[in-house]
């Protein structure tokens, strides 16, 4: 049964509306012709000019977001859950650029190439979080991915990047072919990919094609549920995050996660609402899954980087609790711990990126030994990511899990629940690990001491560390935006 | 002003743990002096609650209620009641003595070690003032870290393993306790203690059996913990036996007391009757946790792993008391939290100036101390005294007290419970006899130096709080009672399977 859409035909409202993609494309192009010109002489003016672009898009999405409304021929829609979510990539973003600029000087691979394929991919990100539209949303998939795939390989000298790389690559189309494959099928069945359409389609005519259409949801969680590396599609996530530069990897984490995140809301939350009770026992199970797998994991690493990617997917699992609740709070606690997770995991790892030193050589936890002495001022800050990580109050990661497990409750999820939080006390003990290795452990003889922090580093960690105690402190600024953003979720 | 005194009192530590963190690492003398003043400071503040505290009333006073996060409604609420007052004035008062006690034997990053005292401070302190299940939860929390840091850092060889053992055990009971705060809020609408109770008695909330059980449980897991009960007591003997002189102090002291205040402020007056139907295998359990910790502890080679273990024991007199849901007991449970809080703590401290003398705890290797330092030798008697309930010191009351609550009911648990008491002159006489009396070895004589002024200053306010509390419970006691009455008629309130709390015969006898 086809659908007219109706063309409203193009406006300088739309234009206005897309601002954030605008501006991060083109500055995107510019840092691509720019490498040649600048790339030996002033390699950190990439970095600068990245910045600016993200606080530009950032106020672009802000101006988007007070002419809110469809665009396009509602392709797009610009209400305060896409502006949350671009704000969020966005500033993951930044709190990625920041680290990288060591990073990449010691390296010895500064380039334009970083920061343009970083703001193709948020770029992406930002299209996904504002897609109404199925075909969008795949688009702003492809670019964030591609983008990614690159970024994952960045260092190519480094067989380790390029082994990341290929796998990414490789588990990362053949999920997008699932996700697509999907979508196909939606259109086939209703003729649309118009979210908004395919909504009011399922939710009057009873599912006619209940089974293909359900079939085509699974498609989707399958091509989602990799994207946020969720149980059972995170096997790439160990391999991907330890082989990636570091920054890469904490922009994996915490950006395309967040826009996966964001689709997987307003796919299951607002089309696929009338199918819910399809859907709900496989986000149970993926939820326990992610969470379990992903903390019983993590236990045995002794490499950080690969520690952090099981945490990631047991923090994934959380997530996937709150969006099984399938609430208005189920969608605010999203929104609220990606925002959470974004600051304490970015910080996480640029710390680890700080102490890898060249090469990245030292990713053991038996190298952050002594660090409580050695630097305390990285310790202290690291103390205050693992701490957020683990749930300790007054921290975001704290709130972050108390808003998925309140929302969880008050859906009935009562056995979700308490085998959530039972699992967050056993992901205690592997954070607590590095506490233990930082501050109770004298530092290693032999070992060449961590390089001393440069003031932008210090800046590059500070803000996360800030980011992770206001959000712990005033929660209330994230989640009220969150929650009004949630209750237009419809 | 004077509820602003309760926020002066909580966030004076605070404040000093923040400005703690911005002196120079090099000089440890200007963190150890700073860390004195502010715990003295914050102890004369703590003193002027006692002057506004209103004896003569019950109930919370001196609230203070600010909403802190709109959605969902949680509000920084503190008040003080006549219980918590006295363990608010038991942690300040043993803090400063924690600051001079470490004068010598923290040498190492002294400026992190009183930061972290500091900070446990504020957690603990806020701990018994929060009256928002929330708040309670996060400064619950807030006081576990720097624990974790104390006894990890500054700990002895087996330091790293009591650390994280203890983070985690605590841990894994607060996520259930967690659990069921928010669970309660979304019954209740409100993470409000005051709110919550009113709900209970005016019946608008009703909770059902098994869904009190399991609420009732969850909380009571967690303090169980943090008590601790037996059988989940093993973490306790590791934290204290590593964990530096300080961190023993605030621990045995302060911290085991958030597990019983938790039991006596929340689960007796939220879950009635699921108190009630549990009573006989908690007091089974504590029964079992004081004869068992005095007979290890009779056994132990080690001094600070015996006090730990009669640790074990006195606390099981504490839940007891509770349990009974007498008046005495209840009296007595939350007299013995105090003495046990001054007495302990004294023992704690004087391993650690034995320990700083001799660098051992092996009481093997002591013998004759009385002849090479008599001031510390009688100093030790009398605290020795005092924890095996010696009359006119303060165990005595509130021992005395318990088994009389246990005795009105169910008089067998007195039996049982009064075997402690016997079994602690024994293995504390025992202790006394074996370090202090003797042939002093060459060791011994030459290290073992008498107490020095410093070391008066941290002894001498918990002598005389020992004879004090003994001689004339009257300074203590009235406020007490008022809170415990009235948590024992809340404990009656809204009931509705108090049949099957009631003895067996009782409900025989009234058909």
């Amino acid at each position: 049964m086809p659908v007219e859409v109706v063309m409203t035909g193009f406006m300088s409202g739309d234009l206005v509306r897309f601002l954030p993609e605008i501006v991060l494309t083109a500055m995107a192009t510019l840092l691509m012709v720019l490498d040649p010109l600048l790339g030996k002489r002033r390699p950190s003016a990439f970095g600068h000019l990245s910045l600016a672009a993200l606080v530009a898009g950032i106020a672009g999405a802000a101006l988007a977001d007070a002419h809110g409304g469809l665009a396009f021929g509602g392709m797009l829609r610009v209400d305060g859950f896409a502006t949350f979510f671009r704000v969020l990539v966005m500033g993951v973003g930044i709190l990625t650029v920041l680290p990288s600029y060591s990073f990449l000087k010691r390296q010895q691979a500064e380039a334009g190439e970083f920061h343009a394929l970083l703001l193709f991919s948020i770029a992406g990100q930002c299209m996904m979080a504002a897609a109404n539209d199925l075909i969008v949303i795949f688009i702003g998939l492809e670019i964030s991915s591609i983008a990614s795939y690159v970024l994952a390989g960045y260092l190519r000298d480094d067989h380790r990047s390029s082994e990341a790389a290929l796998k990414y690559f490789l588990l990362g189309s053949f999920a997008t072919a699932f996700f697509l494959y999907g979508v196909a099928v939606v259109y086939g069945c209703t003729g649309t990919i118009n979210l908004t359409t395919v909504h009011a389609l399922l939710a009057s005519s009873g599912s006619t094609e209940g089974m293909l259409l359900g079939a085509a949801a699974a498609l989707m969680f399958v091509g989602l549920g990799f994207k946020v590396s969720a149980a059972p599609f995170q096997m790439w996530a160990p391999d991907v995050y330890q082989g990636a530069p570091s920054p890469v990897s904490a922009f994996l984490s915490a950006g395309p996660k967040a826009a996966a995140f964001a689709v997987f809301l307003r796919i299951f939350m607002t089309a696929f609402a009338p199918l819910g009770r399809a859907w709900e026992p496989l986000m149970w199970l993926a939820a326990l899954a992610s969470m379990t797998i992903g903390n019983f994991a993590a236990l045995r690493q002794t490499n950080l980087k690969r520690m952090l990617a099981y945490s990631s997917i047991a923090h994934a699992g959380y997530v996937l609790v709150a969006l099984r609740a399938r609430s208005q709070a189920g969608v605010a606690a999203t929104m609220f711990y990606l925002a959470a997770y974004a600051f304490m995991n970015i910080g996480a790892f640029a710390v680890v990126s700080h102490i890898s030193g060249r090469g990245e050589k030292r990713q053991s936890i038996d190298d952050l030994a002594g660090l409580g002495q050695t630097q305390p001022f990285t310790a202290a800050m690291l103390g205050v990511f693992l701490l957020s990580l683990i749930g300790v109050p007054p921290t975001a990661g704290f709130f972050g899990k108390f808003y998925i497990f309140k929302a969880a409750l008050e859906s009935h999820l009562v056995w979700l629940t308490v085998l959530g939080l039972l699992n967050s006390a056993v992901a205690a003990y592997y954070y607590l690990r590095l506490l233990v290795a930082m501050y109770f452990r004298d530092p290693a003889d032999g070992a060449g001491p961590v390089e001393p922090l440069t003031p932008a580093f210090r800046v590059a960690l500070l803000l996360p560390a800030v980011g992770t105690l206001a959000l712990g402190l005033f929660p209330s600024w994230v989640l009220d935006f969150a929650s009004k953003s949630a209750a237009l979720l419809k | 002003m004077s509820a602003n005194l309760l926020l002066v009192v909580l966030f004076l530590p605070l404040a000093g743990f923040l400005a703690a963190l911005f002196l120079p690492r090099t000089s440890p003398d200007a963190s150890r002096r700073w860390a004195l003043a502010v715990s003295l400071f914050t102890f004369v503040a703590s003193l002027g609650l006692l002057v506004w505290f209103d004896r003569n009333a019950g109930g919370e006073q001196l609230s203070i209620d600010v909403p802190w996060i709109a959605s969902p409604n949680i509000h920084f609420a503190i008040s003080v009641n006549g219980v918590s007052l006295w363990l608010v004035l038991l942690s300040t008062l043993l803090s400063p003595i924690c600051v001079l006690i470490s004068w010598r034997s923290i040498r190492t990053r002294a400026k992190e070690f009183y930061a972290f005292l500091l900070l446990l401070e504020f957690g603990l302190i806020g701990v018994f003032l929060a009256q928002d299940l929330f708040l309670f939860y996060v400064f619950w929390e807030v006081s576990l870290v720097p624990m974790y840091f104390l006894i990890g850092i500054w700990g002895h060889d087996r330091r790293i393993y009591a650390a994280v053992k203890f983070f985690l055990y605590t841990m894994a009971g607060s996520v259930l306790m967690l659990a069921a705060i928010v669970y309660l809020y979304i019954r209740a609408h409100t993470f409000s203690y005051a709110a919550i109770l009113d709900q209970l008695s005016s019946g608008v909330l009703r909770l059902g059996a098994e869904e009190q059980m399991l609420l009732f449980l969850g909380f009571f897991v967690a303090f169980a913990i943090k008590v601790p009960l037996f059988p989940l007591h093993t973490w306790l003997p590791d934290a204290h036996v590593e964990a530096p002189v300080a961190g023993s102090v605030m621990l045995a002291s302060v911290m085991l007391k958030m597990g019983t205040y938790g039991i006596l402020h929340f689960c007796l007056p939220l879950f009635p009757s699921a108190a009630r139907r549990s009573a006989g295998w908690i007091a089974a359990l504590a029964i079992i946790g004081i004869v068992y910790g005095a007979l290890v502890a009779m056994v132990q080679p080690n001094m600070k792993k015996l006090v730990a273990y009669s640790s074990v024991s006195h606390l099981g007199f504490v839940v007891l008391g509770i349990f009974s849901f007498t008046q005495q007991g209840l009296d007595g449970a939350v007299y013995q939290m105090l003495n046990h809080g001054i007495s302990t703590g004294a023992l704690f401290v004087f391993v650690g100036l034995l320990y700083e003398r001799r660098h051992s705890l092996e009481i093997a290797d002591y013998g004759g101390v009385a002849s090479a330092a008599p001031w510390l030798s009688t100093a030790f008697l009398v605290t020795t005294l005092a924890s095996i309930g010696l009359p006119t010191l303060n165990n005595f009351v509130g021992e005395f007290l318990v088994l009389q609550g246990a005795a009105i009911a169910h008089f067998p648990w007195a039996v049982w419970a009064s075997l402690g008491v016997i079994l602690s002159a024994c293995y504390m006489l025992w202790l006394y006899q074996r370090v202090f009396y003797g042939v002093a070895g060459e060791e011994v004589k030459s290290r073992l130096s008498d107490l020095r002024p410093r070391e008066w200053a941290a002894v001498a306010p918990l002598l005389v709080m020992m004879l004090w509390m003994g001689v004339y419970s009257g300074s203590f006691l009235p406020p007490v009672s008022k809170v415990t009455a009235q948590v024992l008629a809340q404990a009656d309130v809204n009931v509705p399977y108090r049949v099957a709390a009631r003895p067996r015969a009782e409900v025989a006898r009234a058909r």
